[in-house]
């Protein structure tokens, strides 16, 4: 049996501002992962991830990452992701601090 | 200080005027992401976790009260309104956008700083003491040689596309505040019968494979420094390892080939290389040394710092644990502490920049240091000043009398920033701080040095803590190793790992553990905890630390 395919998002950082992005079903990037393309399946993640290192001039460093399927879109399931999601522990900023 | 001539000033402006082209072009797409790397890293422009990360070097750690202001300015104007000061005397902007950073690179250069060469592979920002010229116990100020290296490696044609990053740290004293035994190459200033030399270390480092740099060189002639530098490191670019990253560093070449091998190379090549030094750089040396003749130190009666000091609990706290001994009479070093509890360490807002600007300016001959130790250091101060200085310092909560002690912890901006880190520090430094501040022990352990890195590359400097704690990923969560009895002076050991790591809700604890056992073991106050860990060794801290396993042991 082939192992269970653990959904993805991708993820870069935006070329002129640095922060974080998520792709989305329109191609285009979202501050917030859950609004988020969930992708599902492996063929289609490969493909997705070309669309997305194809954008060179507006994001740097597309990557795969792994998430679950949550209430309000996708979730991380590693800690770093969750970070890069929120911003840093020490201050009040990043992420965290945009969407307040 | 140094101060920019012609020439400097327009090697950096062209400088800025190319990268600024070169971050234009990344703009409007005629750059790929893979053809500006490399030029941006030239230029200490990072792309980290939530954002970029500018890093400008501060050269051997020493600044004017002109360039911290202006370093205010680019934190107000560019940044979040702080600037984090780093293990390698730099300090670097965490909320930078790429197209101001050219901007930002000339309101640097207006105050003669850069960010040449704090990435890369090619020979860092180097550090050096930052008591440097302002201590008494040391051979001579090493500054005026940092500034010699900073001048001779920066764009030095033959070292931009080293196998790995190059560091170089130089102190004048016997007691190694540079870490020195730690970087690719370490110098320290000896005197032989009356005669001034350089002793070179090389080999040193941290990161995954920590070493201790072993002696090259016992006696170099000052003279030859920089020829025989470029010996060391073009020995280095020819026989480095650039087939393997983690075997890149110089301290890998130095034990695959034996150090005995590697000094008949340096030697031979050394030969080769004298004779073109035709004393250019002496004269520039000359040049530099006028620079950073010292200051005119007043000679003023010490009557307000004896009736503070005898008055003032709070003071004299701070002027026990802040104060280091000055070279001139009536003077002193004064280490500021930006590890206030519970605050980051090694972070200035604006606002304590601009303080400790004009204090430097008003109190102490215009000068500061940052220290490897992410703390300021106002290095010629009058004790009568003293005072004066403290209450302008705790306006700006910049009054911590921590220094040496348990809060004083390095640490690495770890997972919170850093796009290598593999665990956070930052929090786990603040609550060690934290928690020490509430058990009110900090002035009862006495001197201890905690050192925190987010990952196995080691900015945190763990190895050489007292207590060194390496945050890991282990399965998807954040774990703490700790190692113990490390140490990172003129005598550097390597602190020897505890055991399995602990997770991030039980690190503070398990340090809290080995710290109430040191306080049980230590045969008298004055007995430190490496003194105690040195007598004792490893067990009684694991057994401290691993109750359960202790137990089972026991059973």
């Amino acid at each position: 049996m082939p192992r269970p395919f653990t959904p993805k998002v991708i993820t870069a950082n935006a070329l002129l501002e640095g922060d974080v992005v998520y792709l989305t079903t329109a191609d285009t990037w979202t501050r917030q992962m859950c609004q988020a393309e969930l992708i599902e399946d492996e063929a289609h993640a490969q493909m997705r991830l070309l669309d997305a290192e194809r954008q060179r001039n507006q994001v740097v460093g597309a990557y795969l990452i792994d998430v679950s399927k949550g209430e309000n879109g996708p979730e991380p399931t590693h800690f770093r992701e969750d970070f890069r999601r929120t911003g840093p522990s020490n201050y009040f900023h990043g992420k965290q601090a945009e969407v307040a | 200080m140094y101060k920019y001539s012609d020439f400097d000033k327009k090697f950096l402006a062209a400088r800025n005027a190319q990268f600024r082209q070169q971050v234009a072009r990344r703009i409007d797409g005629s750059l790929t992401e893979d053809e500006f790397r490399p030029l941006r890293l030239m230029n200490g422009l990072y792309l980290q976790l939530h954002a970029y990360m500018l890093r400008v070097a501060i050269p051997y750690g020493t600044l004017n009260g002109a360039q911290m202001r202006q370093l205010a300015v680019i934190a107000d104007k560019f940044d979040k309104g702080y600037g984090h000061f780093t293990t390698r005397q730099n300090i670097q902007y965490n909320w930078p956008k790429l197209p101001d950073v050219p901007d930002i690179l000339d309101a640097l250069a207006e105050v003669n700083l850069h960010a040449i060469q704090t990435s890369g592979n090619t020979i860092r920002n180097v550090t050096s003491d930052h008591f440097a010229g302002a201590t008494a116990e040391e051979v001579n100020d090493p500054r005026p040689l940092a500034e010699l290296i900073r001048q001779w490696s920066t764009d030095h044609p033959e070292f931009q596309f080293l196998p790995r990053k190059f560091k170089i740290a130089i102190t004048g004293s016997a007691q190694d505040r540079a870490v020195t035994a730690a970087h690719d190459i370490g110098l320290r200033l000896v005197s032989r019968d009356g005669v001034e030399g350089v002793q070179v270390i090389v080999g040193g480092g941290l990161g995954r494979t920590p070493v201790v740099g072993k002696v090259i060189k016992d006696f170099l002639p000052k003279a030859d420094l920089l020829p025989y530098l470029e010996a060391v490191v073009s020995v280095y670019n020819l026989l480095g390892r650039r087939d393997n990253k983690y075997k890149a560093r110089i301290k890998i070449t130095v034990n695959e080939n034996g150090l005995d091998t590697y000094r008949d190379l340096v030697e031979a090549r050394f030969a080769e290389l004298r004779p073109l030094f035709s004393g250019v750089d002496q004269e520039a040396l000359a040049e530099i040394e006028a620079m950073f003749a010292a200051p005119d130190f007043a000679d003023k009666d010490t009557q307000a710092f004896d009736t503070a000091y005898e008055n003032d609990p709070v003071f004299r706290s701070w002027a026990d644990t802040n104060l280091s001994a000055h070279k001139a009479p009536g003077y002193a070093i004064v280490t500021v502490s930006l590890k206030a509890h519970g605050q980051t360490p090694g972070d200035a807002t604006s606002d304590q920049m601009r303080l400790l600007a004009d204090l430097a300016q008003q109190y102490a001959h215009d000068e500061l240091r940052i220290s490897h130790e992410q703390n300021v250091i106002l290095p010629h101060v009058h004790k009568s000043d003293l005072p004066a200085l403290h209450a302008a310092l705790k306006s700006q909560g910049l009054a911590t009398a921590n220094i040496g002690l348990i809060s004083d912890i390095i640490a690495c901006p770890g997972m919170d920033y850093c796009a290598l880190a593999t665990a956070r520090a930052i929090p786990v430094a603040q609550q060690i701080a934290v928690r020490f501040e509430e058990l009110k022990l900090e002035h009862e352990v006495g001197p201890l040095k905690i050192k925190i890195s987010g990952c196995i590359n080691a900015c945190g400097h763990h190895h050489v803590g007292h207590i060194g704690i390496l945050g890991l990923d282990r399965a998807g969560v954040e774990n703490y190793q700790i190692t113990l009895g490390g140490d990172g002076t003129q005598d550097m050991v390597i602190g020897e790992r505890a055991g399995p790591g602990f997770a991030y809700d039980e690190i503070v604890d398990a340090i809290e553990r080995i710290i109430r056992a040191y306080l049980e073991l230590r045969e008298t106050p004055e007995e430190t905890f490496l003194e105690a860990y040195r007598r004792l060794g490893l067990d009684p801290f694991k057994a401290a630390l691993y109750p359960e396993a202790a137990r089972k042991n026991a059973a």
